[in-house]
């Protein structure tokens, strides 16, 4: 087990610094060396006063270095002073933008997540064990539509549907009157109430998906010959199902645990720019509008190195609780 | 279909019993899928959808895609039998919107005119178009005379949104098949690579497809896709985002084809081919691929839908193909803005189009999934 470990987080090494070269590939993608023509309409702009701005820049990036030096001088930036850049939009450090945004991330990433379990376990287990039954039809059908119909599409047309019957205009996490003030019972309500939008789209593609694996586990499970064995020593049926089938039905879901770290970063990117949330996949898109490359290239790593480092999180769980996955 | 007649003596020494009917395995695959009603209807669907928009859009549209009109945001044009008195019209017709101004607000307001009837033809002439490219034709499937037709009403700047879905339901549509061709292709070349050589190759193969999937798609491909520069030709951008979203769309598809390479290589019939000296061409043309068809087509059906998408997506956002090219993500760039779909919700109805295709390309793909292994039970 140790040695699996071990073994498997040796394996990350490599694909990180793919990654980061990937990441660092991402940055000087747009034409043209993006930081020359930004530093000229700075100089055009305050002429010889920011020279000296201008040139720590310089070599602060390497410019008139070649593309390996400034590679490496991004990354020891990123791990010796977690300074992943400038953004020149903002004109501000990438981890300060990082680190405002990524509270609200969280909180929309993980009570999605707790939506799409508690929504999709019960119905799954529910579906399969009436196999064919009503129920059992439309809740397939409404998870293929949910899975089918684009999250933007959804968004919209669910914001339509709020402003219209309820005159709820339900873009962002608060409304304008709550933006700046600070903390109280009416923030919090007014934060649940915005909440509801972003969970239920975001967090539809997930329940279908999560739904579909559990019921098909559970199908494939319910047929075995351990669950005959428990019936005939005379267990309840509620225990054959929760006890014996769903525990190993809900196996595959470790591995949407994995899913969690890097939905922190990009978690519905698309969703998060229609309904105007403040995480950081709307960042992503600004900056790329802009062509701020810096916050671009940083977004892409942090997402990979979280996507990489939540599958080995995921992996390890499995093979703690599921003794029948081997180690060699 | 697919009875053979009984027969006692198969000519070549094998008897066969009277009254068994042998089935070949497309049969066997055919007869499962369509005992999943929803994947045939599905299927029929798709059919339909795909021949309309990447066969003849010219003759299905009633104009141009981009032929503007003097109003804009007019609202959907319904087809009726039954007119204001209640008399009941063989032949279906519409009625026109005509646009005023509210004399107080100053705001366009849109009125049917029910003053006049215009019945509905088919086979009109209208503007010209070529028919696949090569013939030209002016003969659209239906039309109004004298008067305007807008079955989805007009966008925000007078043109059709019913002709505009049907020609960007069919750039959308290749998109999905270009690219799945190409993901086709790489997993092909890349899986089966792995799953035949093994070794050193395969350690290599999987190692990048992990890397590959590592890198959360979505970020990337809009990473990506910005990059491409703003001059470059309509063409050249549908060809670079079609390459965008296939480069991360093969690595799926060359696992599922690794995965049934390595089961079928130790196979009996193979190692039989193999004693007798068979070329390895031979064993892959005439042993593997036929036996891995069927998933490779599951795996080809269920990887359109992301590519779809995806496409619609970034479209969506201004960053994937730009107008004047139509795809159902680029009509949708008018629904970006709430305010714009609570005023004329009627510009939704691309999404519509887009659910419709990927939910009936998920149903096939899962009932072609259950048919795919026809001796399974």
């Amino acid at each position: 087990m140790f040695v699996y470990i071990l073994r498997r987080c040796l394996y990350v090494i490599p694909i990180l610094i793919l990654v980061s070269i990937v990441s660092f590939i991402v940055i000087q993608l747009p034409p043209g060396d993006f930081l020359t023509s930004q530093l000229q309409a700075l100089e055009e702009q305050y002429g010889e006063s920011v020279q000296s701005y201008i040139d720590i820049l310089r070599s602060q990036y390497g410019l008139d270095q070649p593309l390996y030096v400034q590679y490496f001088k991004w990354m020891s930036g990123i791990f010796t002073r977690f300074d992943f850049g400038q953004s020149f939009q903002q004109r501000r450090a990438v981890k300060e933008i990082i680190m405002e945004r990524l509270p609200y991330t969280f909180l929309i990433t993980f009570i999605t997540l707790l939506f799409t379990w508690i929504v999709a376990i019960p119905l799954g287990v529910y579906s399969a064990i009436k196999q064919y039954s009503i129920f059992d039809y439309i809740f397939t059908l409404i998870a293929f539509i949910g899975q089918s119909i684009p999250n933007f599409l959804l968004a919209l047309v669910l914001m339509y549907i709020f402003y219209s019957s309820f005159g709820w205009s339900l873009g962002g996490l608060f409304s304008t009157e709550y933006l700046i003030s600070s903390w109280g019972i009416g923030k919090i309500l007014d934060l649940a109430k915005h909440l509801v939008l972003p969970i239920i789209v975001i967090g539809t593609a997930g329940t279908a998906g999560v739904f579909r694996v559990l019921r098909g586990m559970m199908l494939d499970e319910l047929n075995k010959d351990y669950v005959r064995t428990a019936r005939a020593k005379g267990l309840t049926e509620s225990i054959v199902i929760w006890k014996h089938v769903v525990r190993i039905a809900v196996l595959p879901l470790i591995s949407t645990i994995g899913w969690v770290l890097p939905g922190l970063i990009s978690g519905q990117v698309i969703t998060a720019i229609v309904l105007n949330l403040p995480t950081l996949g709307v960042v992503l898109y600004q900056s790329l509008l802009n062509q701020d490359m810096y916050i671009a290239g940083s977004f892409i790593l942090l997402a990979s190195t979280l996507t990489v480092i939540g599958t080995l999180i995921s992996d390890i769980l499995l093979a703690m609780f599921d003794p029948r996955i081997r180690y060699d | 279909m697919g009875r053979v007649e009984p027969q006692v003596n198969m000519g070549n020494g094998i008897l066969v019993e009277k009254g068994i009917n042998t089935w070949t395995y497309w049969q066997l695959i055919y007869r499962r899928f369509k005992k999943h009603r929803l994947a045939t209807i599905s299927f029929y669907i798709l059919v339909l959808i795909y021949s309309v928009g990447l066969l003849a859009p010219g003759f299905f549209a009633p104009y141009n895609k981009l032929t503007q009109f003097e109003d804009i945001y007019l609202p959907p044009q319904a087809i009726k039998f039954i007119d204001e008195e209640g008399n009941f019209h063989i032949r279906p017709f519409t009625y026109e919107w005509k646009t005023e101004r509210n004399p107080d607000t100053w705001t366009a307001v849109c009125r049917l005119d029910k003053s006049f009837r215009y019945p509905l033809y088919f086979f009109v002439r209208g503007e010209e178009y070529k028919l696949l490219g090569l013939f030209k034709s002016d003969i659209h499937l239906f039309g109004v005379k004298d008067a305007n037709l807008f079955l989805f009403g007009t966008d925000n700047l007078g043109r059709d949104l019913f002709s505009r879905i049907i020609y960007g339901t069919g750039i959308s549509l290749s998109i999905g098949l270009v690219g799945v061709g190409i993901s086709f292709f790489l997993g092909l070349l890349l899986g089966g690579l792995s799953g035949l050589i093994g070794g050193v190759v395969d350690n290599l193969i999987q190692r990048s497809i992990e890397f590959i999937k590592s890198i959360p798609s979505i970020p990337l491909w809009m990473a990506l896709a910005a990059a491409i520069p703003q001059n470059w030709s309509a063409l050249k951008v549908y060809f670079m985002i079609t390459i965008i979203l296939s480069f991360t769309n093969w690595t799926g598809l060359a696992r599922v084809i690794r995965s049934n390479v390595l089961s079928i290589k130790e196979r009996d019939f193979i190692k039989a081919a193999e004693s007798f000296n068979a070329p390895v061409s031979y064993i892959i043309t005439k042993h593997l691929l036929p036996n891995m068809m069927s998933y490779i087509i599951v795996g080809l059906t269920l990887a359109v839908p992301s590519m779809i998408l995806g496409e619609t997506s970034l479209s969506f956002l201004g960053i994937g193909l730009r107008p004047p090219v139509v795809s159902l993500g680029v009509l949708l760039q008018n629904a970006q803005s709430f305010q714009a779909v609570s005023m004329y919700p009627w510009i939704l109805i691309p999404g519509i189009i887009v659910t419709v295709v990927i939910l009936s390309l998920n149903f096939v793909g899962d009932g072609m999934r259950d048919a795919a292994d026809p001796y399974y039970k």
